[in-house]
């Protein structure tokens, strides 16, 4: 048997608690070739330069030897995170439209209240336990009702979305085994039943519009023109997904790592001003999105003095980069007051974070409110059982408990 | 080293973005000793990018663009008074109050103003007005707010062709008048200008290339109309005058400094350098009103009138002016500027005008989305976006390493590429002249003379 290449190892569940090490030993090895042909970039710089070159395409189709999943997932059209400018700028603006600037540039701060009142129902909902699981009761329903609500979703339909959510993110697992081809399907068709139901139900605000983001797309036009039917599903479905799932394990990695730091969590609970701030050092410290799996180079290029041919598939490892000494002083350490901070927590470039905006801000005022709370507990397991993925990485639970 | 560069008296003249980051940013590196800001205007430091678009457009009032102040500067402020000049040996700063404001050490960044209408008359007319400050703002806003039949902008340069835009998105009628053959040309050369133009028309206005205004016509006092080079003429009540801008370096005649219409000459670490040529240590510049060498565009001495560069270039002057030699800093940051017009966000960087060629990169002129790359002599000069500007780093990239010029194959949304072009720019070795001006920033039409100060 072959010894293990970086990437598997990197993706063993087994690793998953600490893959940190093995993005050392990444940057150690500069950029790798693997054994099926993909290359590896875990250097801050590399992926700097990287994710801003144009000749780096996003999209699935452009590889040489797409694989079989790739093949049956490009049955579906894809969303604008797989997709190249320039159909990956007007899906993009015209998402936007209904979600930030220029157009709509009070949407997120108008959501500070609600969050508020959510994070403080949450609160209440446990106050008094001697034991909870972050994730379930508090990192979880939190950003899920907040992207409902903005999107237009009935509550009462969140466990059918956690159901397909799972299953597309248990797809995102590189774990070869027995399984993979059942999961690669479980995720495709979640995907299918998500994105008829969203369109369902946008189709059902065409010409009754209401408050929210769905119906603006069905509704309104910019110059851009409106979403295609099939189009309005692949962007929905991004939106509801991303929009909730990568929130859910920043906040309970930020649970996780303050716990783990009892002086920044101090210094948190006495200055609250400090908040933003801590937050951009967790989205450097534990991003919730480890890795970007899925560019190809357009033209040979060379990064770090190798050439990556034309059409390789080409993984760019963002937390490892958020972990780079050329970059960061002292990059193991959590420091809460860190300057200098631009970190790959929300990716960069053309496809940098559609809902960063939301994410920052449910992220501050969740563990803003929650942190004097926390006071009294400790955790439970540590660390922590995680989800299968690599790519999204985070805790399943995360029990903590008082005393 | 000694304490005393953390003590002492700093004296900054001008109170707009280089001088308030400048100032936090002496404190922020320990500077304890006695501040002083000298502002020409009445009002604190503000933001002036938003004075061509939002506040024309009625989103912002003028009175709501102060600039957020990063920190406390515990500064003396004199606001409302001009500098009328320095004397170089007892260290002073003049004002027009009659007070003398000792100094150790000092930072001019008096920025520039509105090139004014060449005649008086004219320029005195009712309905001429000019665009720099927050109180011509305000009151072109106010102009515009009345609802002018039409409006005459003269110049179409970036503020002439914002305002322009400010203006059809208005609804009201207007009128550029433009010497050169296409807006922005001066800026970003032919293909970009030709752009621009389209744009313009596209949207409505009454676009007049290669004609100068040659007389602004009035009755009782009041802006009537405006006549034209080629004969014709127009009737207007709001004429705005966007000729560009004169640095202010009139008060520094006579202190001894590398002073002039170009601006104020200083090495790459900000040092300002006298009439000599000789480096100073005392005197700082920073902001539109620095000419300073740039080693990516061949050491010429570049003035640049960039919000960006007002905060960088502030930024590393107060460090040195805190910092013994060795930790002194030069300089170097790529310049970036950006302008939204006509629904479309534009943004550089670079120096488009140092080049020979244009290529577009990316997108298309057709599409309005578009990156278009210029070299110098085979090498990557400048890059400029129009609703693209997430690319541009990469091509900042590009432009720091000396890339070759043109870029290579592959990327993106390719849409509508060709061989390169010329620029048509000014030739790039005009930037600048030979070393016998380029310190002093006059033209080569007196001789200089020794003059000694104090004895």
């Amino acid at each position: 048997m072959q010894p293990d290449t970086l990437f598997q190892r990197i993706t063993d569940y087994a690793n998953r608690a600490d893959p940190y090490p093995l993005y050392a030993e990444l940057r150690e090895n500069g950029v790798t070739r693997q054994d099926d042909g993909s290359y590896l970039v875990g250097t801050y710089h590399e992926i700097a330069a990287l994710l801003h070159d144009p000749r780096i395409s996003s999209d699935y189709r452009s590889r040489t030897h797409p694989d079989e999943a790739m093949i049956r997932r490009n049955e579906r059209p894809p969303s604008f995170i797989g997709l190249d400018d320039p159909e990956h700028d007007r899906l993009r603006r015209i998402a936007m439209r209904p979600f930030g600037p220029p157009h709509s540039p009070g949407r997120i701060d108008e959501l500070h209240g609600d969050i508020t009142r959510i994070a403080e129902e949450l609160i209440d909902a446990f106050r008094g336990a001697d034991r909870i699981d972050i994730v379930d009761e508090f990192a979880y329903p939190l950003p899920v009702t907040v992207i409902c609500r903005l999107l237009g979703v009935p509550h009462e339909d969140v466990p059918r979305i956690r159901a397909w959510t799972n299953a597309i993110i248990d797809s995102f697992d590189f774990t070869p085994g027995a399984d993979q081809e059942k999961r690669q399907q479980a995720g495709l068709d979640a995907r299918d039943a998500m994105a008829r139901y969203l369109g369902e139900l946008a189709g059902g605000r065409r010409g009754h519009p209401s408050e929210d983001m769905l119906s603006a797309l069905v509704n309104d036009a910019g110059p851009e023109g409106r979403l295609t039917d099939v189009e309005l599903m692949a962007t929905a479905t991004l939106l509801l997904i991303a929009g909730h799932e990568t929130t859910v394990n920043l906040i309970t990695n930020g649970v996780l790592t303050l716990l783990r730091h009892p002086d920044a969590h101090k210094r948190l609970r006495d200055e609250p001003g400090l908040m933003p701030r801590a937050v951009e050092e967790l989205l450097r410290y534990e991003p919730p999105v480890h890795m970007l799996p899925q560019r190809t180079p357009l033209a040979d290029i060379e990064v770090a003095g190798v050439t990556v041919p034309k059409g390789a598939p080409l993984i760019l490892m963002l937390a490892s980069g958020n972990r780079d000494p050329l970059r960061f002083d002292d990059p193991d350490r959590f420091d809460p007051e860190r300057e200098d901070n631009q970190h790959f927590g929300f990716g960069s470039g053309i496809h940098n974070c559609f809902g960063a905006p939301l994410a920052r801000l449910e992220t501050q005022i969740a563990l803003g409110a929650l942190l004097p709370y926390l006071d009294d507990f400790h955790l439970l397991d540590d660390p922590p059982p995680y989800r299968r993925s690599p790519l999204l990485r985070g805790p399943r639970h995360l029990l903590i408990a008082r005393g | 080293m000694s304490g005393e560069r953390y003590d002492g008296r700093i004296v900054v003249v001008g109170a707009s973005l280089a001088g308030l980051r400048a100032a936090e940013t002496l404190r922020d590196e320990g500077f304890a000793g006695s501040l002083t800001l000298v502002g020409e205007e009445p009002h604190l430091p503000y933001d002036r990018p938003p004075l061509s678009k939002q506040v024309l457009l009625g989103r912002v009032s003028a009175q709501d663009v102060g600039l957020p102040s990063r920190r406390d500067v515990d500064a003396r402020w004199k606001l409302g008074v001009r500098a009328r000049g320095i004397d170089p040996v007892a260290k002073q700063v003049l004002l027009d109050d009659g007070e003398r404001l000792p100094f150790d050490r000092l930072l001019i960044a008096t920025g520039t103003r509105a090139r004014a209408w060449p005649d008086p008359a004219e320029a005195a007319l009712d309905g001429v007005l000019t665009l720099r400050t927050r109180d011509d703002a305000d009151r072109l806003a106010e102009r515009l707010d009345a609802g002018p039949r039409r409006v005459l902008v003269i110049g179409a340069g970036f503020t002439g062709s914002e305002i322009a835009s400010a203006c059809r998105e208005r609804g009201l009628e207007v009128t550029v008048a433009e010497r050169g053959p296409a807006p922005l040309v001066g800026a970003l050369g032919g293909t970009l200008g030709a752009f621009a133009a389209r744009l313009q028309r596209a949207h409505g206005v009454d676009l007049r290339c290669g004609v100068t205004v040659t007389a602004l016509n009035g009755g009782n006092g009041r802006l009537t109309g405006a006549e034209f080079s080629d004969g014709s003429r127009i009737e207007a009540d709001v004429a705005v005058v966007a000729l560009g801008a004169v640095r202010n370096t009139e008060w520094l005649a006579g202190s001894g400094l590398a002073a002039g219409p170009r601006g104020v000459a200083c090495d790459a670490g900000c040092r300002a350098f006298d009439m000599y040529g000789i480096v100073t240590d005392d005197v700082f510049v920073a902001g539109d009103v620095a000419r300073f060498p740039h080693p990516l565009f061949e050491y010429q001495m570049l003035s640049l009138e960039h919000w960006g560069n007002a905060v960088a270039q502030a930024e590393v002057a107060a460090h040195n002016m805190v910092s013994p030699g060795p930790r002194r800093r030069p300089h170097l940051t790529v310049p970036a500027f950006w302008s939204s017009q006509f629904g479309l966000n534009i943004k550089s960087v670079g120096v488009p005008t140092f080049s020979d060629q244009v290529v577009i990169a990316q997108g298309s002129l057709r599409e309005g989305r578009l990156i278009a790359v210029y070299g110098y002599r085979g090498r990557v000069t400048a890059a400029v976006s129009v609703n693209r500007a997430k690319w541009l780093e990469h091509y900042q990239h590009l432009i720091e390493t000396a890339a070759p010029f043109p870029p290579g194959p592959g990327a993106a949304d390719l849409l509508d590429t060709g061989p390169p072009v010329s620029s048509d720019v000014p030739d790039p070795q005009h930037l600048s002249h030979g070393p016998t001006v380029a310190l002093t920033g006059h033209l080569p039409d007196r001789r200089l003379t020794l003059v000694r100060q104090g004895d």
